[in-house]
């Protein structure tokens, strides 16, 4: 059989209110006040879909063998570039190695599950591992319902031709031109339709034959579905397609709407993911995708599962929170209001594509070196060992730091410096095996950060060139502490 | 060990514009203004000079590269004109140049100015530049003060102070400097503050606030020098020669290994013990009269007085709070109100500390004059970041030959 044999899941830790939403919004569309409960997630500024599935990955792989993967695919319909492969720049970020397929897989909210039919079936064909990102961060209109209902995040699995945690027991699939919403070439936000139109004709019409197809092809009842991800945040959609085909209304799983929001396209394996978290070997998982059709996917749990070991993955991260209630400073982030960013803000961001080639184990796998003479850790490589009773020349192996724990030797709060969320704070981080950076620091409450803190790096938005729409990442130390596993 | 400079070359004459936002000035001004004062002063014609050096920092909203700036706002006879740029460092570098040439015989007056026209950014701060195509993709978004202000979160924790002990130890080195800067009719700022004031300015980098960060500032300062034999021909009594030069670079341990803890500038330390053998002193606590230091920012004033071998390590609050640095205590430091208040024209900066040194020799500081004569008199040169840096250190007195 195939099977997933990991997983993780990142949802960003910055949760806004949707009271924040709506009390700033609500005198022009008094109608929001409906969406006002609870919370959704935001990117940080320097996340996308990109930075979050590198997250997830590294959640999925924290205790895998990398050297399996033989292909990463990644489902967005936000990448961060139309052309320059995304899964390629993440397969980098994870130090895959370049003897491996890449794949990206977009242009529908139901990409992230149909992607992972075909993923499956690569994984299904031997030769490797593959692993499956998929990630989403949708650009909404400010006073926007889709503002109050969509949220960021991403999930990782690793799918391999075993069983794994959760075997996959089969999919079923209907493809119809049905546009609920849409977002056309180089537009900005999504245009839709009506919601009582998207109800009745959409998912009360489109998704229940489809799962009705999936459970008679393998020949199960509905009753014996214990988990049902079905990701809609139209109020009740699920629960009455649960009951329309006879599932229990206790399978049906919460879609997460007042934690994180709609995370689009990788919302149904968000869900997948979370039920994972909550499952027991025997239990069948039933997901169900909508956008321009349907897939339905039936996984197993299996008794490998209990084994595997504590990871964030959904209910790590949705634990992970600092609520945000500074409506202003989300639009910011996101550009949704030219804000004054200061003469300083004004530097040309040019990357010269020549040094990033050259550099890109070092600033996009943060590889380092180590001396093979005196084992001296160091970043970046270089020449010569940078041990002063050492200094040997040409013996530096590359040295991975993206997992090493570090702490914090030196830091600042600087007001001066541009950054889209002033302090910035950077400082000296050292890394117990060895090595040091300067470093900007990440996801940093201003007041709480301290020298000795442990910190982990993340791969993040360094900067984003507007001119030339190129988006430049490295990696930044964050408070280790905010990214516990769950058991 | 090396020979070295001491006492093979004198300073002839010394010029220093005044420092401050010369929005009426454009940098050749500047130029002319220390120059025409370094001129006279040395009581030569213009044509004696054999070569020249230009320092400046931030070529990208400045003059430009090459020595050209230099030689066409002075006019120079088609001589050899080098411009330098060492980080803050410029002015000391330019210094070295004109009395290295000097010392060799390659030339017998030579020439160091220094200039930096800073105010042309149209914000506060030094201006926001490049740091290179590979260092721009990696290194911290990091400012200059955000860079200093990391000795101080080291250096508390290393030392177990607390933020307000250190704190109040910083604010007395800038109230200090603003006191001594009220002396001196060409710093840029001439204001007396309290330590109230300090403590009670908005933050620019933690813990650094606005009163711990230097001015900004235009200006240029110039050294025209000789040998002593030239000086005397020329019928110079009482000369300043250089007892010391020496400069020292990181070459990468601060900012990639492990072995330094971030409380101090490793090649300050280097420098100075280099810089008291060149000049044959022992112990410089005891023997040092005057000096200039690179305070860029209080705490680096602070973390530099042990770091010049004066202050025990752990010890620089007590002896600043204790006023062992002020103007009237055993060695002032900054007398002349330091780049904090004389200002921080970065290619002029340490061609402007010797200026001080000559004038204090000199007996012409005028209201912030020390009583007696100095004999040995310091001057630190400090560019980059704690992490990352060139320090050099000049130490100049009164010729014994």
């Amino acid at each position: 059989m195939v099977g997933i044999t990991a997983f993780g899941g990142y949802i960003p830790r910055l949760r806004l209110s949707r009271k924040a939403i709506v009390d700033a919004n609500s005198w022009q569309n008094g109608a929001l006040k409906a969406y006002a409960k609870a919370e959704r997630s935001i990117c940080n500024w320097d996340e996308d879909s990109l930075t979050m599935a590198v997250e997830a990955a590294r959640d999925c792989l924290s205790d895998q063998d990398r050297s399996k993967i033989a292909a990463v695919y990644f489902a967005s319909t936000t990448f961060p570039f139309d052309d320059r492969q995304n899964s390629g720049i993440a397969a980098e970020a994870l130090n895959l190695g370049a003897d491996i397929n890449t794949l990206d897989i977009s242009a529908s909210q139901r990409a992230g599950t149909s992607g992972l039919i075909a993923a499956l079936k690569t994984a299904a064909a031997g030769g490797g591992q593959v692993l499956y990102l998929a990630g989403e961060k949708r650009r909404t209109k400010a006073a926007s319902q889709q503002e109050l209902l969509y949220g960021d995040g991403a999930v990782a699995l690793l799918l391999g031709d075993k069983d794994g945690v959760a075997k996959f027991i089969g999919s079923h699939s209907a493809a119809t031109d049905f546009v609920d919403h849409y977002r056309g070439h180089g537009a900005e936000f999504d245009y839709a339709w009506e919601e009582r139109w998207i109800r009745d004709e959409g998912y009360n019409k489109i998704v229940p034959p489809v799962i009705a197809a999936l459970l008679e092809k393998l020949k199960l009842k509905p009753a014996d579905i214990t988990h049902f991800c079905m990701p809609v945040t139209l109020r009740g959609v699920a629960a009455a397609t649960a009951k329309k085909l006879g599932i229990a209304e206790s399978a049906v799983r919460e879609n997460l709407d007042g934690q994180c929001g709609d995370t689009g396209t990788a919302h149904a394996l968000v869900m997948l993911v979370h039920a994972l978290q909550d499952a027991k070997p025997g239990d069948k998982i039933l997901v169900a995708s909508f956008g321009q059709g349907c897939d339905a996917m039936l996984f197993e749990a299996t008794p490998a599962l209990a084994k595997l070991g504590p990871r964030v993955g959904i209910k790590g991260s949705l634990a992970r929170r600092r609520p945000e209630t500074n409506y202003n400073k989300y639009l910011s982030f996101n550009d949704l209001v030219t804000t004054d960013k200061g003469m300083r803000a004004e530097t040309d961001k040019q990357t010269a594509l020549t040094t990033l080639y050259r550099k890109k184990g070092m600033l996009t796998g943060l590889l380092g070196g180590r001396c093979s003479k005196c084992g001296t850790v160091q970043f970046p490589k270089s020449n010569i060992c940078v041990n002063p009773n050492c200094n040997a020349m040409h013996t530096q192996e590359d040295h991975p730091f993206a997992d090493m724990p570090g702490r914090v030797n030196s830091y600042t709060a600087d007001q001066l410096t541009y950054s889209p969320d002033p302090p910035a704070h950077y400082g000296m981080v050292q890394f117990a095996e060895g090595g040091r950076m300067m470093v900007d620091f990440t996801d940093v409450d201003v007041g709480k950060v301290e020298v000795g803190m442990q910190m982990r790096m993340v791969f993040r938005i360094k900067e984003y060139d507007a001119q030339r729409g190129f988006t430049k990442y490295f990696w930044k130390a964050a408070p280790a502490a905010a990214s516990s596993k769950e058991t | 060990m090396a020979k070295g400079i001491k006492d093979k070359v004198a300073i002839l004459g010394m010029g220093c514009s005044k420092f401050g936002e010369r929005w009426d000035k454009e940098a050749d001004d500047l130029m002319v203004e220390a120059f025409e004062e370094a001129i006279k002063d040395a009581g030569i014609e213009k044509n004696r000079i054999d070569a020249a050096w230009l320092a400046t920092a931030i070529e990208e909203v400045h003059v430009g590269k090459s020595g050209v700036p230099l030689a066409m706002a002075l006019r120079l006879p088609y001589i050899p004109v080098t411009r330098v740029e060492n980080y803050c460092a410029s002015g000391s570098e330019a210094f070295r140049g004109a009395v290295y040439a000097v010392a060799s015989g390659a030339a017998d007056i030579a020439l160091a100015l220094g200039v930096e026209k800073l105010k042309d950014t149209g914000y506060g701060g030094l201006p926001q530049r490049g740091r290179g195509v590979l260092n721009s993709m990696f290194s911290a978004n990091a400012s200059a003060p955000g860079n200093f202000a990391q000795l101080a979160a080291a250096y508390r924790a290393k030392h177990h102070v607390s933020p307000a002990d250190l704190k109040q130890g910083m604010a007395h080195i800038s109230v200090k400097s603003h006191d001594n800067g009220n002396r001196n009719p060409k710093a840029h700022l001439q204001n007396k503050i309290t330590v109230d004031t300090v403590l009670n300015a908005p933050l620019v980098a933690e813990p650094l606030g606005l009163y711990d960060c230097c001015g900004v500032s235009d200006g240029a300062a110039c050294a025209i020098v000789t040998t002593p034999e030239i000086a005397r021909s020329l019928g110079k009594k009482d000369l300043v020669t250089v007892k010391a030069l020496q400069l020292a670079v990181s070459n990468g341990e601060e900012a990639q290994h492990n072995s330094w803890d971030g409380t101090y500038f490793a090649t300050t330390r280097i420098a100075s013990k280099r810089a008291y053998q060149e000049a044959g002193i022992k112990n410089p606590r005891d023997e040092l009269s005057l000096i200039e230091v690179h305070d860029c920012f209080s705490i680096t004033e602070l973390v530099t007085m042990e770091d010049l071998h004066i202050s025990p390590e752990g010890g620089a609050i007590k002896d600043v709070l204790d006023g062992f640095y002020d103007s009237d205590g055993q060695i002032p430091c900054q007398i002349d109100g330091g780049l904090k208040c004389f200002g921080h024209p970065i290619g002029s900066s340490g061609l402007r500390m010797i200026y001080e040194m000559y004038l204090q020799m000199h007996g012409r500081a005028g209201a912030r004059q020390r009583k007696q004569q100095p004999r040995y008199g310091l001057t630190h040169n400090l560019g980059g970041m704690p992490h990352q840096n060139v320090c050099s250190i000049s130490i100049v007195g009164m010729y014994e030959g």
